[in-house]
């Protein structure tokens, strides 16, 4: 007899359908397994417990009228990026304060009008700056893996959705809504040992989702298969007229593109990212998963996309630029925090406030955005990254000439221990060495998990595809997922 | 490039971020960091490069709404959150000009 | 003879350029669906984007992109088929988002001229440097609370076009005159109401001062002059302030100056002067703004009439340069004319409603805009005087009456009888009737006294009321007295 968190989305779907549950049983089960595990672990932020038992009953009245959506019944989790009407949402900041969103994200949105179901806010670094959710004010969350050597040692799960990644891992949501700036959803996934895809800029709305660095921002599911995350995308993606940078595209049918063959698929493997520092065991496990590709009929196909190296480099001057002026509306004067002493003038409440609701590494990127938009470094600093990231993304646009897809391993580590790499921005910055180039040039990229290292710690895979081609990365990412057949748990699990 | 304690704060001024002496001793250690390992961007030779502004992997032209009144009528919710509301207004402290 | 100011080392040259600020006419925000109407109550008309919400996104609204095309071509200007928004950041209290979108490093129109007119009658052209659509910003309130400013993001968002001139204008008289000019060109073009009271266009004042011959020294920008004549005033105080100080051994200081319009003076603003640092970048929330030429094709042939075209087709009518110049200065003003000269003399039509109308105008204290008579009425009155109806003094009768009702002018001859008599019996009658009574001044008239000819005019046109034909009248006197 399976247990209800033990349903994949595709399942539960399925189970629904049959009657063999409904969602008010699905949803309590989520909802117990939170209040179990969530202490521990810190995914979410808050719990919607009593709205999303409501929403439940509303979903099984409405698929018993017969209306039924694409997710009907799911429970979800949603990033605490995501504004969502009438519940407070923190971008895991203090400056929002108690910050209770008048509108709905168009991607949540989505997801409601679909039929899925609200279990609460996922925890997240500090306006999704950090790659271990350990810069959220709500606290560090723990990534339900641990070392098979040193159990009581605790992991991050990556960030910035480290929330979204450890709640889907341990059963505390079914699947959950993420966001992807520079690897926010495909590094905290191959942390947790679950699959995520960031897809083509402009393929889902911004509009709600509050805002890191726009023109890299991207939303995105994570799920504990690759089908159920593009059952998830299906419906998160599409045209709003709300965002100007939306695609005005039709959505595929994704989940239809998990069972095509990649026979014949040319796979590319790019050169320059064999680097200094990869763990010889995703290197091994990267050759793995180009054999297993190989074996089901893919081309394998060297290539070299020889501006990797200043992907970093390039992604700390926008990001931190496009951040220092959209994070400059938190200023306590609309919403938020306020902090003011007696006789503070407007700039002194600007600030205090600043000072006192932002954290250290927002506050530092601010500084550094800052100070590379500033007088007399523009051209040195920003114009500068902007042309170099004109390269890196001219340098996919050359290989899509030879293939239709590139794999390369998510990380380049397993999950590291929360007191680890916290004193050097730039050693954490490099855990996003193999995200950041399709953010930089605007493609969709998918983690899969694809085995494990040594310390019984998950390992992950990335699939990038061309623009608008999310239906190859799927493709490929399932042939992945297939062979893999990864079927390890972590040790925190409802 | 490297940033001095003055130019920190400087920045800091532009950023609105009130720093005290430590931490502006510590920032100027990290973004000097930062900035140094940045720095090899300049080896990059980007002659008649035109520089990527926005994400879109592909040339994309900004759409057009219609001119018509769509929004707003809504004072109450754009001030519900505001932690000063002086009846239908925003308060800060008194400006000068 | 140019325009100097006299400072004690001899004659020195005011140098000006203006920066206006001009909101474009619109439903609704350059980038959010909320209203622009004016006089709406506090943060009523706000939407989320406009209040700087987390997760907002700006929308173009492509009213005020064709409206900013349209001004270009107004302007003889280059439209730049390529454009972007960028981002200028800075604090302030009634800037919500933390930055301006504005257009900086390439704004949708570029380089044009337009052609002033002086008083003398003189023209010069004043060079276009750019126009650019931005964001208004929201309003502060200082006067609602002792210790506390209140805001309002009425206008947060509003779409407007910022014009920039050329350093081309040498006297205060020019710098009024081209701000007079662009307001006719943008009222014309339907792009900006031009309402300077209620902030609809505000200028940004640049002056320096120079001896003949030199290089240009240091301007300072004196913000939001609200009136053609207080940019006039601000011109004069300001070049005189900085005579003053170059020629008391200072230095004049590139700033940002305030005009007190109740002192005359200008006074530095110095709580902008340490936000110099905007940061500028590509909004990377808005592509591009990219124009097809056909389109701009489509606006230029639909543009309406600008006042240089209609200004010398008036001319080419017969009216004077200066009847010609005076209709079309207001394009109201032109619209009236053109209804009133529609298949008529344009030189009468012209003549009645520079003479008469804008007397009347005046009395009244009156616009254009709320006529006391309608055009067509006045139209209809000169038709009267045409077909003999009305004679030139009856017809200023019955305009006095159209001034108080405005009807037809023909009705108002019905009801009060006002129609000119060219019967000629019964002018003959009435003639008769005054030669009776006036034997006495026949004998003197004969006798070589002519001036009496007048006399009997007088009398016979009293006796019928005003309303004889006058010149019926003439011939029937000029027969019987022989
Ligand atoms: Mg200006
Ligand atoms: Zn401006």
């Amino acid at each position: 007899m399976m247990r209800p968190t033990d349903y994949t989305i595709a399942e539960g779907l399925r189970a629904l359908d049959k009657r063999e549950i409904s969602s008010v049983e699905l949803t309590g089960a989520y909802v117990k397994a939170i209040e179990a595990h969530n202490p521990r672990l810190n995914a979410y932020i808050t719990v919607t417990a009593e709205t999303a038992m409501e929403a439940a009953r509303a979903s099984d009245a409405r698929r018993a009228k017969g209306e039924v959506g694409a997710l009907e019944g799911i429970p979800l989790g949603i990033k605490d990026l995501f504004c969502t009407e009438g519940t407070r949402t923190t971008a895991g900041s203090k400056i929002l304060g108690e910050f209770v969103p008048p509108y709905e994200s168009t991607v949540s949105g989505n997801l409601k009008r679909d039929g899925a179901v609200f279990l609460g806010k996922l925890n997240l670094d500090e306006f999704a700056m950090g790659s271990s959710n350990t810069t959220s004010a709500f606290g560090p969350v723990e990534n339900p893996w641990s070392r098979a050597n040193d159990p009581a040692k605790r992991l991050v799960p990556g960030g910035s959705s480290g929330g979204s990644a450890a709640a889907v891992a341990a059963r505390l949501a079914m699947g959950a809504t993420a966001t992807d700036t520079g690897g926010s959803i495909r590094q905290p996934a191959a942390f947790c040992g679950i699959a995520g895809i960031k897809p083509t800029y402009g393929r889902c709305s911004r509009w709600g989702i509050v805002a890191f660095a726009s023109s890299l921002d991207q939303a995105g599911p994570v799920a504990r298969n690759v089908e159920d995350c593009a059952i998830l995308l299906r419906s998160m993606a599409g045209f709003d007229p709300k965002d100007s940078t939306s695609a005005d595209r039709p959505v595929p049918d994704f989940a239809a593109a998990c069972t095509r063959s990649v026979k014949g698929l040319r796979i590319g493997v790019p050169a320059e990212y064999t680097m200094p520092g990869l763990a010889p065991e995703i290197e091994a496990l990267w050759q793995q998963g180009l054999d297993w590709l190989r074996d089901a009929g893919a081309e394998i196909v060297p290539i070299s996309l020889p501006h990797t190296k200043y992907a970093l480099p390039t992604y700390y001057v926008v990001a931190p630029a496009e951040a220092s002026s959209n994070l400059a509306r938190y200023d306590g004067v609309r919403y938020g925090l306020r902090v003011t002493e007696r006789d503070s003038d407007l700039r002194d409440l600007y600030e205090r406030t600043r000072a006192a609701g932002f954290g250290a590494e927002v506050r530092r990127r601010i500084m550094i955005g800052t100070y590379v938009l500033s007088h007399g470094y523009y051209d040195a600093y920003y114009l500068k990254a902007q042309k170099v990231r004109a390269l890196i993304a001219r340098d996919f646009t050359q290989a899509w000439e030879k293939v239709d897809a590139i794999v390369t391993p998510a990380t380049p580590t397993s999950a590291f221990p929360m007191d680890e790499r916290q004193d050097d921005p730039v050693t954490m910055y490099l855990n996003d060495v193999f995200t950041v180039p399709a953010n930089l040039a605007g493609l969709p990229g998918l983690a899969v998990p694809a085995g494990l290292d040594g310390q019984g710690l998950p390992l992950g895979l990335q699939v990038i595809g061309k623009a608008f081609d999310e239906e190859t990365v799927f493709a490929v990412g399932a042939a992945l997922e297939r062979a893999a057949n990864f079927t390890a748990k972590p040790q925190v699990m409802a | 490039m490297s940033l001095d304690a003055a130019a920190v704060r400087r920045v800091a001024n532009l950023a609105r971020l009130r720093l005290d002496e430590p931490e502006v001793q510590k920032l100027q250690a990290e973004i000097n960091g930062i900035l140094g390992w940045i720095e090899q961007l300049q080896a990059v030779n980007t002659d008649g490069v035109e520089p990527m502004a926005g994400g879109s992997p592909v040339a994309v032209a900004l759409p057009w709404r219609k001119d018509a009144v769509t929004d707003g009528g809504q004072a109450d919710a754009v001030l519900r959150n505001a932690p000063d509301r002086e009846g239908e207004y925003f308060g800060v402290p008194k400006v000068v000009e | 003879m140019s325009y100097t100011l006299d400072g004690d080392t001899g004659p020195w040259e005011v140098v000006v350029g203006l920066e206006v600020h001009a909101q474009v006419l619109s439903e609704s925000k350059l980038f959010s669906g909320a209203a622009t109407a004016f006089g709406a109550g506090p943060n009523s008309q706000v939407s989320f984007v406009d209040a700087g919400f987390p997760g907002m996104l700006p929308v173009i609204n492509g009213e005020c992109v064709a409206q900013a095309v349209r001004t270009g071509l107004g302007l003889n200007a280059q439209v730049n088929l390529w454009s972007r928004f960028d981002r200028k950041n800075y604090f302030y209290a009634d800037l919500p988002q933390g930055y301006q979108i504005s257009q900086f490093a390439h704004p949708i129109i570029g380089t044009g001229v337009i052609e002033i007119t002086l008083a003398d009658g003189s023209t010069k052209n004043i060079g276009i440097t750019r126009l650019h659509l931005e964001q208004d910003a929201g309003k502060s309130l200082h006067d609602q609370h002792q210790s506390k400013s209140f805001i309002d993001l009425n206008r947060s968002g509003v779409a407007l076009m910022e014009i920039v001139s050329e350093p081309d204008m040498r006297s205060p008289e020019e710098a009024g005159a081209y701000l007079t000019k662009l307001r006719q060109i943008v009222r014309y073009l339907g792009t900006c109401d031009g309402n300077m009271d209620e902030g609809s266009m505000r200028a940004d004042v640049n002056v320096s001062v120079r001896k003949a011959g030199e290089e240009f020294r240091t301007r300072c920008e004196i913000k939001n002059v609200n009136s053609v004549r207080f940019v006039m005033q601000a011109v004069e105080a300001e070049a005189r302030r900085q005579i003053e100080v170059w020629e008391s051994g200072g230095t004049v200081g590139q700033e940002t100056r305030l005009f007190d319009t109740a002192r005359g003076t200008t006074r530095s603003m110095r709580s902008k002067e340490d936000a110099h640092d905007y940061r500028y970048f590509p909004d990377p929330d808005l592509p591009p703004l990219v124009l097809e030429q056909s389109w701009v094709d489509q606006l230029k042939a639909s543009l309406p009439e600008l006042p240089d075209n209609r200004r010398a087709r008036y001319v080419a009518l017969g009216l004077s340069p200066y009847d010609a110049h005076v209709l079309t200065i207001e394009k109201e003003t032109a619209a009236f004319f053109e209804i009133v000269a529609k298949g008529r003399d344009a030189k009468v039509a012209a003549n009645w409603v520079t003479g008469d109308y804008f007397a009347a105008l005046n009395r009244l204290k009156r616009e254009v805009a709320d006529s006391p008579v309608s055009a067509e009425n006045l139209g209809a009155l000169l038709d009267l005087i045409a077909d003999g109806t009305l004679s030139g003094k009856l017809a200023k009768d019955v305009f006095e009456a159209m001034l108080e009702a405005d009807e037809p002018p023909a009705q108002i001859v019905e009801t009060r009888g006002l129609r000119q008599v060219t019967d000629t019996g019964a002018i003959e009658a009435a003639v008769d009737a005054v030669l009776a009574a006036n034997a006495d001044k026949i004998a003197q008239y004969q006798g070589g006294k002519v001036g009496l000819f007048g006399f009997f005019v007088g009398q016979t046109m009293k006796a019928m009321a005003g309303k004889g034909n006058p010149a019926l009248v003439n011939e029937l006197l000029k027969q019987k007295l022989g």
